[in-house]
């Protein structure tokens, strides 16, 4: 009997194993070809996921407005953080657009993934590819009105840039100089087999045109302040800007938008919704050499960037309104 | 080739169907639509009801749409027009599961719905005093909320949709200026309870599930604080106020 009995025991768990492995083995096959209907999804979402979970809380946490000193030191950092929310009411003269810096650095800068200034004033100074200079962090603010304002940059020791530096320099307090911030820009997504404009269209209807607007020209209350920015066209960032570079704006859509369900897109919906955004006429970029192709070469050489690549037969780029603010 | 004749058979056979299909259209719409066409007349039916199964808006809402504040009916008074018309219709159709309102909504014609709202969408009217008025600090918390949100949870503020003074934005987002604090608190309940689904993108379910009862009074009692003539340059600017 008690020789029996474990043999028993071990058909019984033996049994339930085998039971166990067939309904496993069945589930598994079924998911995976589900997931082989979305062929470039699955994959590359896997590793984003468990970043964006990391991101989801960044070893650096910025000091709350409560620790503004009431200094002069403080009154510029209050400055700077008013111009950041409201750009268009506080830094006009410098603005070509209807956007604000907090449209893109979300939470006034303060949020991780979505280039948070706190990582990106302990970046500072750094070479850029972009200019082939080592720039200060002051420089790299006048690329941000230059390029994502469309309008034109602040001389250096400028009251705004002032402030601004300021505020940037006070939400990095504690953090350590020169450190890769974890949640610094926006996520780097894993490169995606291909970008589909006509999904990025589907994408952009579905979940976007909401509150940007059919055309991408945003949307604003009834008393005319821009509530939603606009995405492209004359009111929008210009040809230049960060923004325009398909893999900036994959990341910041995949860990922000829709605004509130950050992290919802698929890696590819991010991507090709990106690539439909930067396929869209927007003000020309201010390094306009007068040649598209020239101007592509020398600044967009990339296959993330669409601007001189054609679209549905148009050169993009070729048909821009001019840069800067337009003429009063 | 058999599938191909077969498509060439029904392509010639539709031929034929816009005009049978244009005479049945006219036929059956022509009467319903010279019916509501005089019937519908906003102001009427919000003062008096449809004559049917819906009685006067006014009721509940107020002569001008001021609304009830006490009672949680909401001011209709300077609501966008389409925005109106949505919510009727998911009354009627479901995504607002509300016993006062959807036979209400079931009982006006598509007409009436749209001559309401426009009515109301029109009048312009002073908000009325709660009763009970929230204490300063509850409304300084609201306008903290309102103005920036709650990252750590992963909330923006309520006027980076709804406009910087709770003015409204186009037909999704309306105006929460001057609307109803227990209104407010009822609606973010019934998003948080699955009562209400007719939010687009589910925006409002995931912000209200993130919520708690804390910050929902506090946002009402902001909103419901605020002017409705909201002014165009009052972007709250600090958590502080």
């Amino acid at each position: 009997m008690s020789e029996r009995l474990p043999d028993l025991r071990t058909w019984i768990a033996g049994v339930v194993f085998l039971g166990l492995a067939g309904f496993i083995g069945h589930k598994l096959p079924s998911s995976d070809t589900s997931k082989s209907a979305e062929p470039a999804i699955a994959k590359s979402d896997t590793p984003i996921s468990g970043n964006t979970s990391e991101n989801a809380k960044p070893p650096f946490s910025p000091p709350g407005d409560d620790e503004i000193p009431n200094n002069e030191f403080g009154d510029a950092v209050r400055l700077g953080e008013k111009i950041f929310r409201d750009t268009q009411g506080n830094a006009r003269e410098f603005v070509g657009n209807s956007l604000q810096c907090a449209n893109c650095h979300l939470d006034s800068g303060r949020l991780a993934n979505a280039a948070p200034l706190w990582a990106a004033y302990v970046a500072y100074p750094a070479y850029r590819q972009k200019n082939e200079h080592v720039n200060t962090f002051e420089e790299r603010l006048q690329g941000c009105f230059l390029y994502s304002m469309n309008g034109k940059a602040p001389a250096l020791n400028d009251k705004v840039l002032v402030a601004l530096e300021s505020y940037a320099y006070f939400l990095a307090k504690g953090a350590v100089i020169g450190a890769d911030l974890p949640g610094r820009g926006y996520p780097k997504l894993a490169k995606p087999a291909k970008l589909d404009y006509a999904h990025g269209q589907q994408v952009y209807a579905a979940k976007c045109a909401l509150c940007h607007g059919a055309e991408g020209q945003g949307q604003s209350a009834a008393d005319g302040s821009v509530v939603f920015p606009p995405l492209w066209g004359r009111r929008s960032f210009n040809g230049g800007a960060g923004m325009s570079s398909i893999t900036n704006a994959a990341g910041f859509i995949k860990a922000n938008m829709p605004f509130s369900q950050g992290n919802s897109l698929t890696d590819a919906e991010a991507w090709d919704v990106a690539s439909y955004m930067d396929s869209q006429e927007r003000p020309q970029d201010p390094r306009f050499s007068g040649s598209v192709a020239e101007t592509r070469k020398l600044h967009h050489d990339s296959p993330m960037d669409m601007y001189g690549q054609t679209v549905n037969g148009v050169v993009l780029g070729q048909n821009s309104p001019a840069a800067g603010p337009p003429p009063q | 080739m058999t599938f191909g004749s077969r498509g060439c058979r029904v392509a010639r056979g539709a031929r034929l169907r816009p005009v049978v299909l244009c005479f049945f259209v006219l036929l059956l719409s022509t009467p319903i639509h010279a019916v509501t066409a005089y019937a519908a007349d906003g102001r009427e039916i919000a003062a008096n009801g449809n004559g049917r199964d819906a009685p006067a808006c006014s009721a509940c809402h107020g002569a001008q749409g001021e609304g009830q504040p006490d009672a949680a009916n909401p001011r209709l008074a300077g609501l966008n027009s389409e925005y109106l018309i949505a919510q009727l219709n998911a009354f009627a159709e479901g995504g607002r599961d509300n016993e006062a309102m959807s036979p209400i909504a079931k009982a006006l014609t598509p007409d009436e719905r749209q001559a309401i709202a426009k009515f109301y969408a029109g009048s312009v009217t002073p908000r009325i005093k709660e009763r009970h008025k929230a204490d300063g600090k509850t409304i300084a918390s609201g306008a903290a909320l309102a103005g920036r949100g709650d990252w750590s949870k992963g909330l923006p503020g309520c006027g980076q949709c709804h406009g910087g003074a709770g003015q409204g934005v186009g037909k999704t987002f309306p105006g929460l200026a001057g609307q109803s604090a227990e209104y407010i608190m009822s609606q973010l309940k019934a998003w948080k309870d699955g009562k209400r689904t007719n939010d687009p993108l589910h925006l409002m379910t995931g912000i209200a599930s993130k919520l708690n009862d804390d910050q929902i009074a506090a946002v009402a009692a902001y909103y419901a604080s605020l002017p409705v003539a909201a002014a165009a340059s009052a972007v709250p600017q600090g958590s502080k106020p």
